[in-house]
């Protein structure tokens, strides 16, 4: 005995049937718009830019002929830039979050510091150009450096990091932790063998965040000091340095046709850079993550 | 160290979660060598008893321990008692069997490694894995990863990773609860065997296991005015054909509530 | 309400049980019946109806295989299965006696004159109150009762150990009597036993109460 009549059943149905593919077709429109304008940006790219890219171009420095300019200079300083602000903020993301989710876990200190620290992350990021003026090149005297312009990236992307560390430890099955406090690890023991190398893929991912933002970032570096036009090569952590953003901007302000094709060359120079760290970092990250299930 | 006597004793033991109790004022002995299952309906403080042994309840900020538990006439929760000493000698295996991401050899030397063990790895692990009846079928693969193996396996597994850095005692937490019968009854038989060497407290909610592997069994119950005390604390035997408190037996003949 | 369906069952198991020992009275009183009238007819039935006793105990005791297999029966549930598969056994086999003494009154035939001794049917009325006692008992879960039921049994231990007595007299005074005496025998030895199997029944209720086999000793009293 049917409850509800056939006929109130069949109009349902079919209201469900079109309604599921309406927002299928939709889901598959945003996806069309969203990879269509990446396809039209990096099709423009490659028309402008493409016949710039010549060896002569990565080796050579910046000159005020568009013929002759080249991105060595920029390219150097922002692998530099970003190893520094790489390296700092790996170590000091992961300590951090270690602390908050594995010493201070769940008391009022960890709370009000992980609000504050995903605040930070909204902050302009020229703020930080100008803190790092003040601190490091200023107080700590490392003058407009690499090291200075390292250290100011890696507070710009320590929030990230600490976030993604975060959620990685957390995801750390407490399983795991129980096991082997019940053979007698000492905390540290279990932070060391267990939670790192099961948080570690999490945390690899922010750091490619991070690094993926700190290679993008051009006002913070400008107001610490980078320079725009470096005909030589950083050969220390002391000397001063452009990065390729910076100089991709500064070609585009140029009026000579020249230059506009420099930065699009530049700009694919920049992709591919991002690009390969990428990838390098979610090999990484897969052979990690292959031992976990 | 006293050879006669149980090996473990409670005087007086409530646990409390902030302000809310979860175990009342128990008194229990548990026989060295001997199998002792604690039985109780859910929510009834077993397992958070049997976290008293070997001071896991320390990992829980909110819990806080009163009364005495004796192991060997020694206070464990003395002022001076380290509680990762403890776990050396008193081991845990868990109701989900939870191995460590690695493989099978280095789950089952993770505890000798930790501890500073200077002897020979090899040699533990092969003694572990016989000693829990797994040797036979994984010698050939130890490097293989622990998660490869099926769930029987992998409790078998736990137990070796326990039995590697010598516990006089295993707690097991509803040990089976997570593995299909044939795996259990295997389990089972383990229990008994080590239970020649080891003292074993096995918390279950499964009546028959508790009647086909325990010596002993005590029944903890909940009421309205008192949670997790314990009702009746006898030989098996007694306990499934005869048990002296209603309440008891009410429980096991499944007529609770 | 839980286990409803296993409380049940074994209510319906009890109920049974003294359906079984309803027809075991029955026999019993029938085959003395027989037995003092000289009827064959009757004694036939007896004789005929025990087939329904060993039915029933089978029955009974193919339900507690049952319950035990498939209900995992402990602690008193174990202890009233058990129970009432013993009980059934010994049931039955008073039904055996009954249909023992409904042969032999058979054997004996109509027209035996010498006359049946007197205290067998004392001996009957007692085994069959000893029976109703101990099943009282059993539906009471009262083992004082089933204590009363031991005293009863010396009394027809002694009554027996008297017919006994009297038949040998009988037998060395009149050596014609011999054949049917030996018969007289047999049912004084078939009323012995069931008296006896009362107290077995009894037994099964105290150990079904206490969890204790045997007879039931009350605490050691002053004297």
């Amino acid at each position: 005995m049917a409850v509800i009549p056939q006929t109130e059943f069949q109009r349902r149905r079919a209201r469900r049937k079109w309604m599921g593919r309406a927002f299928h077709a939709m889901c598959l429109l945003s996806v069309c718009i969203a990879l269509g304008m990446l396809a039209v940006l990096l099709a423009y790219l490659l028309i402008q830019g493409i016949t710039g890219i010549s060896w002569s171009f990565l080796t050579g420095f910046a000159s005020r002929h568009p013929e002759q300019a080249g991105i060595k200079a920029a390219i150097l300083g922002s692998i530099y830039v970003v190893v520094v602000a790489g390296v700092v903020s790996f170590t000091l993301g992961v300590a951090t979050a270690v602390y908050l989710e594995e010493y201070a876990a769940r008391s009022k200190f960890a709370k009000i510091a992980k609000i504050n620290i995903a605040n930070l992350a909204g902050v302009p990021s020229i703020v930080y150009g100008i803190l790092g003026l003040q601190i490091f090149v200023h107080s700590l005297h490392l003058g407009k450096s690499v090291l200075a312009g390292g250290f100011t990236l890696a507070l710009l992307v320590l929030p990230i990091v600490i976030v993604a560390a975060g959620e990685a430890v957390r995801a750390v099955p407490p399983s795991f932790r129980e096991g082997s406090y019940a053979l007698g690890a000492t905390r540290w023991q279990v932070i060391w063998h267990i939670v790192f190398p099961l948080a570690f893929p999490g945390i690899l991912t922010g750091v490619i965040l991070a690094v993926s933002r700190a290679i993008g970032e051009t006002a913070p570096l400008i107001a610490m000091g980078a320079l725009t036009f470096v005909p030589f090569s950083p050969d220390s952590p002391l000397s001063r340095f452009t990065v390729l953003p910076i100089q991709i901007f500064n070609w585009t302000s140029r009026p000579q046709e020249g230059f506009q094709e420099a930065a699009a060359a530049g700009i694919i120079v920049l992709l591919v850079i991002l690009l390969m760290m990428n990838a390098g970092a979610v090999i990484l990250r897969n052979r990690f993550q292959n031992k976990w299930d | 160290m006293q050879d006669q006597g149980p090996i473990l004793q409670t005087r007086g033991l409530s646990v409390y979660y902030d302000t809310k109790k979860a175990v009342t004022d128990v008194d229990l002995d548990v026989a060295r060598n001997r199998i002792t299952a604690i039985i109780g309906p859910s929510g009834c403080g077993k397992s958070t008893l049997l976290r008293c042994f070997n001071r896991m309840n320390d990992l829980i900020p909110s819990a806080r321990v009163e009364g005495q538990v004796l192991f060997d006439g020694l206070d464990l929760y003395g002022h001076d008692v380290d509680p990762t000493e403890i776990r050396y000698e008193i081991g845990m295996v868990f109701q989900r069997p939870n191995p460590f991401p690695k493989s099978i050899f280095d789950n089952v030397a993770f505890g000798p490694r930790i501890n500073g063990f200077k002897g020979s790895i090899d040699e533990v692990v092969e003694k572990s894995l016989v000693r829990a009846a797994l040797w036979g079928e994984v010698k050939d693969r130890l490097k293989a990863s622990a998660l490869s193996l099926s769930g029987g396996q992998q409790q078998r597994l736990c137990i070796a990773r326990a039995l590697a850095v010598e516990p006089r005692v295993i707690l097991m937490d509803e040990p089976c609860s997570a593995l299909d019968p044939i795996a259990t009854l295997a389990i089972e038989e383990l229990m008994r065997e080590l239970s020649e060497d080891y003292s074993i407290i096995i918390v279950t909610h499964n009546m028959q296991q508790a009647a086909r592997v325990s010596h002993y069994t005590a029944f903890l119950m909940v009421e309205e005015a008192r949670v997790g005390f314990l009702v009746e604390f006898g030989e098996s035997r007694q306990i499934f054909t005869n048990p002296e408190d209603e309440r008891t037996e009410a429980y096991i003949t499944g007529r609770f509530g | 309400m839980v286990r409803a369906d296993f409380d049940r069952n074994l209510e319906d198991l009890v109920s049974e049980l003294f359906g079984l020992g309803e027809m075991v009275e029955k026999a019993i009183v029938k085959s003395m019946d027989a037995l003092q009238r000289r009827d064959l007819a009757i004694a036939y039935e007896v004789v005929a109806e025990d087939d329904l006793i060993d039915e029933k105990r089978f029955e009974l005791e193919e339900k507690c295989i049952d319950l035990i297999a498939t209900q995992q029966p402990l602690a008193i549930d174990l202890r009233t299965l058990l129970a009432v598969l013993h009980i059934a056994v010994e049931l039955e086999r008073m039904g055996d006696y009954a249909e023992g003494i409904g042969k032999i009154c058979m054997i004996i035939g109509e027209d035996e004159p010498t006359e049946t001794p007197q205290q067998l049917d004392q001996m009957a009325r007692m085994g069959v109150a000893m029976l109703q006692r101990s099943l009282k008992s059993l539906m009471d879960r009262d083992i004082d009762l089933a204590n009363d039921v031991w005293d009863s049994d010396d009394e027809v231990d002694s009554l027996y150990d008297s017919v006994c007595h009297d038949i040998f007299v009988e037998m060395g005074e009149h050596p014609k009597t011999i054949e049917a005496a030996t018969h007289f025998l047999w049912v004084a030895h078939d009323l012995e036993r069931i008296a006896d199997r009362a107290t077995n029944i009894s037994e099964r209720v105290i150990f079904l109460v206490t969890g204790r086999i045997g007879r039931y000793k009350p605490p050691e009293s002053t004297g």
